[in-house]
């Protein structure tokens, strides 16, 4: 692809040490924020961020602009507002966030900077999980050249705008990445989700207006004000704007990460891009965005990676990071690694999620050690109805569930062959 | 417990943070930069440097899985074990590391080099099976490439 059909991406050059300020700028970097930042209306570049269509890339794929758009503006809106860049990536299967970071730090602070203007933030947040030292480290030195330069801090660039941005490094927990857990996390609490409403938006950290946002998502944002909502919808081949990174794991060729335009077929990403299968090896089905998606298979392969076409499907477009399994690993032994990790990883907050996930996993080692009994199948279709949309606290369970769910409808014969063989 | 350094440290990081409350991880961190892990008679100094009771330090240092609650050897080694590791062999890499080590998951050897841990994703799946010794990345693990990582630390 031309360098200008992949934004995020086009200035990473992997194995080459992330480019400073000056090879940044050279490349045409910080121009939306000189562009922007007190010259252009925050209403007004709101209103191209919801005109592209740009959709979270965090996993749940709800419309950015439209998210910006509960926080109050205006002169009696609170002084203290703060935006909050989710780089706590830890769902398995799951890389960009981690080459973004690595590969582009200044363009994390450009779009911080350009997205906190928008929706005149005080302060941003940046929240790095601990095992990604090297974003860190990079990220540190990019937001000192760029105080240097007068991007932020008081008066950025003699526009009257004042923006502190916050590097926060977190401790390892996968429940962190959860928005309200989040915040409750970057507060010095037990990192457990919030009810909502109040949305964060409304009642955030400390009880101000506050955004979150995914890495990923706000990299898209520098070019979306620069050349516009239209340029931006033109990226992608289908309803969703703009490009992806896409990745694979598995016994696939190659892993990845590629920008690609959003709505490229899951065939062409799983053939052309990652290679097909490594020799020897069939396709059994995927898991087309992290570990809390749904399987897809065989039949799905034409679709494209747009939001709703996977949901459709049962699944959802999640990470984008395509988990294969194929012919010869044990889909019983990838469920239940599957279930431990949700069960570890449950806050603990409530029952379905706290006590059923350890349930399952038990369940499902009895499978996989041909052990398993008629009733404890039923039992594994209990939770998927206990773990559901809607009956926890959080969406962990309901993202917990969703391959099992699935495996269900799509393998069941794996499932009669985890039953006991009656003598 | 804490030592006047310790203390220092935490104190000078109160001045990045408009409630104390919010620098908790952090000085549970330099607690354990100090001292390997976070001992219980460290959390109700920290407490008292934050303004919190020694609960509320607790709720959040047992909350976490980078805080550790028991000594650690000079080493910490973090392996993968979800999904695309394990699918790639991260069981061949943890058998051939508790042999190696000759210690299971959560131990620490007797000469105190290494202490053994799981880890969630780590974001490295592209380089499965991967593992961190004290955070540098080791990716696309063999048994036999293990050597030469653990050679790097004494
Ligand atoms: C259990 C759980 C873990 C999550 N982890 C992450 C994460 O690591 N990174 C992320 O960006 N979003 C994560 N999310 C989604 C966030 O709650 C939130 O939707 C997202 O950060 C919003 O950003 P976006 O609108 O830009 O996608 C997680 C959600 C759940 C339920
Ligand atoms: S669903 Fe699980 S992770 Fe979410 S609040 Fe409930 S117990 Fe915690
Ligand atoms: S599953 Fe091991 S690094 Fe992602």
């Amino acid at each position: 692809m031309r360098d200008e059909d992949r934004p995020l991406t086009r200035n990473i050059r992997p194995g080459e040490p992330p480019l400073d300020r000056a090879g940044y700028e050279e490349a045409g970097g910080y121009r939306a924020l000189k562009a922007v930042i007190g010259r252009r209306d925050p209403g007004e570049l709101l209103d191209i961020v919801k005109d592209s269509g740009l959709r979270g890339r965090g996993g749940a794929g709800f419309p950015t602009g439209m998210k910006w758009g509960f926080i109050p503006m205006g002169p009696d809106a609170p002084k203290q507002k703060y935006l909050i860049v989710n780089a706590d990536e830890m769902e398995p299967g799951t890389f960009k966030d981690r080459f973004l970071l690595e590969g582009d730090p200044h363009q994390m602070v450009e779009a911080a900077i350009v997205a906190a203007w928008i929706i005149q933030a005080s302060d941003v947040y940046i929240f790095v999980r601990d095992a990604y030292r090297r974003a860190t480290d990079l990220l540190r030195a990019a937001l000192a050249e760029a105080r240097e330069a007068g991007y932020l801090g008081r008066n950025i660039l003699g526009s009257g705008y004042e923006l502190e941005v916050h590097l926060h490094t977190s401790a390892g927990r996968y429940i962190c990445g959860e928005e309200t857990a989040l915040i409750n996390a970057l507060e010095g609490k037990r990192a457990v989700p919030r009810q909502k409403p109040p949305f964060p938006q409304s009642s955030g950290l400390w009880g101000r207006p506050s955004v979150v946002n995914n890495v990923e998502t706000l990299y898209n944002i520098p070019h979306i004000v620069l050349r516009g909502a239209e340029w931006y919808r033109g990226l992608g081949k289908g309803a969703d704007g703009g490009t992806k990174l896409f990745g694979a794991s598995g016994r696939v060729k190659r892993k990845g990460p590629w920008e690609l335009p959003m709505g490229t077929p899951l065939r062409e990403l799983l053939e052309a891009h990652a290679g097909g299968m490594h020799d020897g090896h069939g396709f059994r089905g995927l898991l087309p965005g992290g570990a809390s998606t749904g399987f897809l298979v065989d039949e799905h392969l034409d679709l494209p990676m747009d939001f709703d076409p996977i949901q459709n499907a049962g699944s959802r477009l999640g990470t984008g990071a395509l988990i294969v399994l194929d012919d010869r690993t044990s889909l019983m032994g990838m469920l239940r690694n599957l279930e431990h990790f949700f069960a570890r990883e449950s806050c603990g907050w409530c029952t379905p999620c706290r006590d059923g996930l350890p349930w399952v996993e038990r369940i499902l080692a009895a499978f996989a050690a041909g052990r398993g009994t008629a009733e404890e199948l039923d039992i594994l279709e209990m939770h998927t109805r206990f773990c559901g949309m809607g009956k926890t606290f959080c969406a962990h369970a309901p993202g917990a569930i969703m391959p099992l769910e699935t495996a269900l409808k799509y393998f069941r014969d794996d499932f009669e062959r985890g039953l006991t063989r009656a003598a | 417990m804490l030592t006047a350094e310790e203390r220092d440290v935490i104190t000078g990081l109160l001045g990045h943070y408009t409630d104390p409350r919010a620098a908790v991880v952090e000085a549970l961190k330099v607690v354990q930069e100090h001292r390997r892990w976070v001992p219980d008679e460290a959390l109700p100094e920290v407490g008292a440097l934050l303004g919190l009771s020694a609960h509320d330090v607790d709720a959040v240092a047992t909350f976490y899985n980078l805080i550790f609650r028991q000594p650690v050897g000079r080493h910490v080694i973090l392996v993968c074990d979800s999904v695309s590791c394990w699918m790639l062999g991260y069981e061949d890499i943890a058998t051939a590391l508790k042999r190696r080590l000759g210690i299971g998951f959560g131990e620490t050897t007797p000469d105190d080099r290494f202490t053994l841990l799981p880890i969630c994703c780590l974001g490295a799946c592209d380089k499965a099976p991967a593992m961190l010794i004290d955070f540098e990345l080791y990716g696309d693990l063999t048994p036999e490439r293990l050597d030469a990582a653990l050679g790097h630390y004494a």
